[in-house]
């Protein structure tokens, strides 16, 4: 019943280009692609409230679920030049059952207002993005770290964090009590890059 | 308090009336956990409590967190399976299983028929074994010993299955990105038959131990009632969004792999409260002996089903053959390399949709690996199904949520 609207005679039949072809009309996007069967809008950070809102509350797209939202770091890349950060929030449509996926580029100063006001459950999510990446969510209700412990300095999922971290916290028997003490290796993290596409 | 800040003088009034007779009573935070049986593994919560009813419950999660998402970052395609074992470290394959299916999109890999069907056979072993322990630890938390006994002896048996096809009882990477390590053999499944048979009547034993217990019901049920409207708001997934009433799962509604070919049912609750998702889980249970039992007369029934992997070899070979050699070595190398494009692919794991993020550069290594957990979100809402709750509650709400901190704090 509720699919009615994307049978429509003059629409591509298939489901998610049918989506495409309506969501192409009311998402503001700066780009669209698809990749493997997956639809996916790149949309200005001004403009994600509007389309996360337009998304879950339009009749004809119902994302109403938040998947999830996750940060990615461009360092060294080609984006990387121009946005540090893109932030990834997917969708998923239980009665149209597909899945969309906004993607937001960010940089290291600019701020990406909170989607808690359409998500309630972005919080978490959020919160993650900001302990790992460092990412400012404007108007979050609670930005606290999440994962990492507490009083951790830094952002641990950027790529120039070393994967062996800073600190070292041990057992100290002298002082009876879990101390943190700068990182010693005797041998540093190696990273072999062997290129082999035979 | 301030005389200012109040702007009408009736309230004002009424408030020095009620002063002079009533005592303020203070709210009482406590700690709960991290190292308490109840919480599953490292969960520390922050509850307010007025009297013995919680306020606000303040979960903090993460110390069990162990950067998996920046270790993928460094290890080749194949080195970073292992640590998908180490997330729901009681669902194991299930998450092996998200994980190969991802990289095998993004590397344009197609498994034949027959792994296809070994690895719904073990995701299904897996969903067993984890609603396993999801029931039987949430009637321990609950006070109830006996079932909890009886299900760790099935769990032991499933884990021998493990074992044997993998050599190792739980962190077994056998699925793996474009196939699986070994092959089965037929003795094995025989015996996997012998238990499925076996299997119906443990469950039935538990069921007639608890489905009608007044102690379980009476703390079961209106506890922790979640509506549909705020599953989705949520995102709940699994067993928690199937309570209230919403018939989905990935498996049946975008079907992977051949579960399209298989027969089952999706349970589904009606009131979303503790005692609909354990009588999901139940049925659950049940629906997973039905698909091993579809799987295995598919496979031996049809015995010229090829098996093309990319199994490793085995040592023996490796040591002497030339050949085996050179492909132990491009696998361990890397030689799957992953499309600079990305995907998010989700799977049905016993929790709820366990996704996957992956982004790849062309080379062997995971440019970006997010795993959504569906543990993560469950948790979140834990704040909301408390509120209101008795202290006592608290414990079942956890426990329905099947909260595995593997996967919540990756």
């Amino acid at each position: 019943m509720i699919y009615s609207f994307l049978r429509n005679k003059y629409l591509p039949k298939n489901k998610i280009l049918s989506i495409k072809y309506f969501s192409n009309q009311i998402v503001p996007a700066v780009f669209s692609q698809m990749l493997y069967n997956e639809l996916v809008y790149i949309v200005h950070r001004k403009n994600i409230l509007l389309s996360l809102a337009c998304l879950k509350n339009h009749i004809k797209f119902q994302y109403k679920v938040l998947s999830c939202i996750s940060g990615v770091d461009f360092l060294n890349t080609n984006i990387g030049k121009t946005f540090r950060f893109g932030v990834v929030y997917d969708l998923l449509s239980i009665n149209f059952k597909t899945r969309i996926r906004i993607k937001v580029f960010v940089n290291e100063i600019s701020k990406i207002s909170s989607s808690i006001v359409v998500f309630v459950n972005a919080n978490w999510w959020e919160r993650e993005i900001w302990d790992m990446y460092g990412i400012w969510f404007e108007k979050h209700t609670d930005l606290r770290r999440i994962l990492t412990d507490y009083g951790f300095d830094g952002f641990p999922l950027r790529k120039d964090f070393p994967l062996s971290g800073f600190i070292d916290v041990c057992y100290d028997s002298s002082r009876q009590g879990v101390i943190s003490r700068p990182l010693e290796l005797t041998q540093e993290f190696r990273v072999f890059t062997v290129e082999n596409n035979w | 308090m301030c005389i200012n800040s109040f702007k009408n003088k009736k309230s004002f009034k009424t408030l020095l009336k009620t002063t002079e007779t009533k005592t303020e009573l203070k709210n009482f935070t406590i700690n709960f956990g991290p190292q308490h049986p109840a919480a599953h593994g490292v969960l520390r919560l922050i509850l307010e409590l007025s009297g013995e009813v919680v306020v606000k419950a303040d979960p903090h999660i993460g110390l069990l967190h162990r950067g998996t998402e920046k270790l993928i970052e460094h290890k080749t395609v194949m080195q970073a399976l292992p640590y998908f074992d180490r997330l729901d470290y009681v669902s194991m394959m299930a998450q092996e299983h998200a994980y190969s299916l991802t990289v095998e999109k993004l590397a344009n890999i197609h498994v034949s028929k027959k792994i296809q069907l070994i690895r719904i056979l073990f995701c299904e072993l897996t969903r067993i074994l984890n609603h396993l322990l999801a029931v039987g630890c949430h009637a321990m938390d609950v006070g109830a010993m006996t079932p909890f006994l009886w299900m760790f002896e099935e769990r032991e048996k499933l884990m021998e299955f493990y074992e044997r096809v993998s050599g190792a009882r739980m962190h077994a990477a056998y699925i793996r990105p474009g196939g699986l390590s070994n092959d089965l053999s037929i003795e094995l499944l025989n015996d996997i038959k012998i238990f499925s048979i076996n299997f119906s009547d443990r469950l039935a034993e538990v069921e007639e131990m608890l489905t009608n217990n007044r102690i379980w019901k009476e703390r079961l049920i209106d506890v922790g009632i979640v509506s549909s409207k705020e599953a989705l708001e949520w995102g709940f997934s699994g067993v928690m969004l199937r309570g209230t009433g919403i018939p989905w799962d990935l498996r049946k509604n975008m079907s992977y792999d051949c579960y399209n070919d298989l027969v089952f049912d999706i349970p589904v609750g009606s009131k979303g409260d503790c005692y609909d998702r354990y009588l999901l889980r139940i049925e659950e249970m049940g629906q997973s002996l039905r698909i091993v039992n579809q799987v295995i007369n598919l496979i031996e029934n049809d015995i010229n089903l090829n098996m093309t992997s990319k199994s490793s070899p085995k040592t023996n070979a490796m040591k002497t053959y030339m050949e085996d050699l050179i492909s132990h070595f491009k696998g361990s190398v890397g030689d799957i390399v992953l499309n600079s494009s990305e995907t998010y692919t989700a799977t049905e794991a016993p929790k709820g949709e366990f996704g996957i993020y992956l982004i790849g550069n062309n080379t062997n290594k995971p440019y970006r690996c997010k795993i959504k957990a569906p543990g993560f979100g469950h948790l979140q809402a834990l704040n909301d199904m408390c509120k209101g709750h008795l202290l006592a509650d608290v414990v079942t709400i956890i426990g329905t949520q099947d909260i595995v901190f593997g996967e919540v704090d990756r």
